[in-house]
């Protein structure tokens, strides 16, 4: 294995500094990667919609002239490889959607934005499920995105490509978005890190949006380490989203190697039926790992957890078919052409740009909001949102964190699930509930289960992300987690 | 719905969203088994007050660089087809 692969981000970046790699080689040999796996078609992962030609393809921030990519910053250069569905100034971003192919944003999002102006570079725009409406990134106009545990597999998803190109080896880190569980689950998928911050701590400007309430960046990454440091440059409150906030405190990466004293709470409800039998035997190993290292195992209970996914599948469709209404053919993407009037262009456009989990998802959500049904869906699903989110407020008045399994499977095969939706959104059953309630959680790989990776799921109550990395790094030093074995 | 959802859906379309969406709705029913009587529905997680900036005007995008995406551009405007046939 090449010395420059064997490299984490915040390695990388201590390399760069001390003068022992340049920046420029390091982009060099990510973006040969990139370009390989892009320019091989059928014979490779699919992780990319786009690969940088150089690190000087990295967009300004915002909307701004000053260039982007500031390598003497903290990042230094560091190559980042960042989902599709963040608008990126002049680069193709198209939230795996036919509907935006070939648009090219005149901004930048902000979580972009924040880490190229620490130093970090653009190396290339991941797949994903089309407007991160999926599990699998078989739902992306660009076709799949293939593990590399398995390449007869799905990676998860939404952020698949993402999780896929960091797991490879085709990038040393990648940004990616959870809305129900689209970063933690393929990070599971694909035995990587994967961080979903607390609900506003990161900017959403600039992110195409799937469900507002519940959107947020985060990063995927090798290791625990990297994915603090991601996240320490991305947090903050950002003016041109009114829902971030300041962050308490500025986020640290993860020290000690113990566990002693910190209450980990085992909810039943989310540790038992429906998880696969080798996915809870690797569970329980960790635990054992945990309970060694010093914490204290608690059986919780989160009586309204098990109704998240139902809730989750009533608000997130709600927002999509507002959010998505935007798609309308008149300012940007593809237009259907000989329409007879706007409303044929409207419908006609949205048929042939939106692919069928995107069209099955307005549709519920439409149906949801609409009068008569609105109590019944909408508005029941919201007061179990507020049971969910009190469900935690008690269990974390006993417990310091929360784990379960972050997915209740390995990664399935590919076309598996796409004949039924249903099956595919039970893949969401133990990421969604924190969702649902803002607050942070993190999968990081903690065994194999037929030889493909299982994860573990810690979650938190809001802005305890650093507390939350520590246990996390604790248990990754224990557990030494071997993810070689995916590289491509 | 469709038409609401400004979707348009072809014959083959419709049979298997009618079956997917039923299935998933049977599913979201078991709500309605829940007691949430009092309880107080939530639309946000992050409490918000006084999130409003100063209304002061500031430069925004050229006109030129907001039409450069668009499908049809007429008259320094979007063009869109008209609304009646």
């Amino acid at each position: 294995m090449s010395d420059l692969l064997e490299l984490t981000a915040a390695r990388a970046a201590a390399a760069i500094e001390r003068g022992e790699v340049g920046a420029e080689e390091l982009f060099a040999f990510y973006r040969e990667r990139a370009q390989r796996d892009a320019g091989a078609s059928g014979d490779g992962l699919n992780c990319f919609t786009w690969v940088a030609d150089g690190p000087a393809d990295t967009p300004s921030p915002g909307w701004g002239k000053e260039p982007g990519g500031a390598a003497g910053g903290p990042l230094l250069g560091v190559p980042l490889a960042v989902k599709d569905l963040f608008c990126t100034k002049g680069v193709p971003s198209q939230s795996g959607s036919r509907i935006l192919e070939g648009y090219r944003p005149p901004y930048t999002a902000s979580a972009v934005g924040k880490l190229t102006g620490a130093g970090a570079t653009l190396l290339a725009k991941t797949n994903q499920d089309e407007f991160a409406m999926g599990s699998s990134t078989e739902n992306s106009a660009y076709g799949p995105t293939l593990n590399p545990w398995d390449r007869a597999r799905v990676p998860g998803g939404s952020s698949g490509g993402s999780a896929a190109a960091v797991a490879a080896g085709l990038a040393p880190w990648a940004l990616g978005t959870d809305t129900g569980g689209s970063i933690r689950q393929p990070a599971a998928l694909c035995g990587i890190v994967g961080l979903k911050p607390t609900y506003g701590s990161v900017s959403r400007y600039g992110m195409i949006a799937f469900a507002s309430s519940l959107d947020q960046a985060g990063p995927l990454t090798r290791d625990v380490t990297d994915a603090a440091l991601m996240l320490r440059h991305m947090v903050g409150r950002d003016g041109c989203d009114a829902t971030s906030l300041q962050f308490p405190h500025e986020v640290e990466l993860p020290r000690g190697e113990r566990l002693d004293g910190v209450r980990l709470g085992v909810p039943a409800e989310l540790t038992g039926e429906g998880i696969e039998a080798g996915v809870l035997s690797a569970f329980r190993a960790a635990l054992e790992r945990a309970e060694e290292l010093g914490a204290e195992l608690h059986e919780i209970a989160l009586p309204h957890a098990p109704h998240g996914l139902s809730a989750y599948y009533v608000l997130a469709p709600a927002e999509a078919s507002s959010n998505l209404a935007r798609f309308d053919g008149v300012r940007y993407g593809a237009r259907a052409q000989d329409a007879t009037d706007l409303l044929d262009m409207y419908t006609r456009t949205r048929h042939d740009g939106f692919g069928a989990e995107v069209k099955r998802r307005i549709m519920l959500g439409t149906y949801a909001l609409s009068s008569g049904y609105y109590d019944a869906y909408y508005g029941r699903a919201q007061r179990v949102r507020t049971k969910i989110a009190e469900d935690f407020a008690t269990a974390f008045a006993a417990v310091d964190l929360i784990v379960t399994p972050t997915a209740p499977t390995v990664a399935f095969k590919l076309g598996e699930k796409t004949g039924d939706p249903l099956s595919m959104y039970l893949n969401d059953y133990c990421t969604v509930p924190m969702s649902l309630a803002g607050i942070p959680a993190i999968s990081i790989p903690c065994g194999l289960s037929e030889g493909l990776p299982v994860g573990l799921q810690l979650a938190g109550p809001a802005f305890s992300e650093s507390r939350m990395l520590d246990a996390a790094y604790a248990l990754e030093t224990a557990l030494q987690f071997d993810g070689s074995g995916a590289y491509a | 719905m469709a038409r609401l959802a400004r979707l348009q859906l072809g014959e083959q379309e419709l049979e298997p969203m009618a079956r997917e969406l039923s299935a998933v709705l049977d599913h979201i029913a078991k709500i309605a088994e829940l007691d949430l009587e009092g309880v107080a529905p939530t639309s946000h997680v992050v409490e918000l007050t006084g999130a409003l900036r100063a209304d002061e005007p500031r430069p925004s995008l050229e006109r030129e660089i907001a039409l450069a995406q668009a499908p049809a551009v007429d008259d320094d405007g979007f063009a869109v087809p008209s609304p009646q046939a």
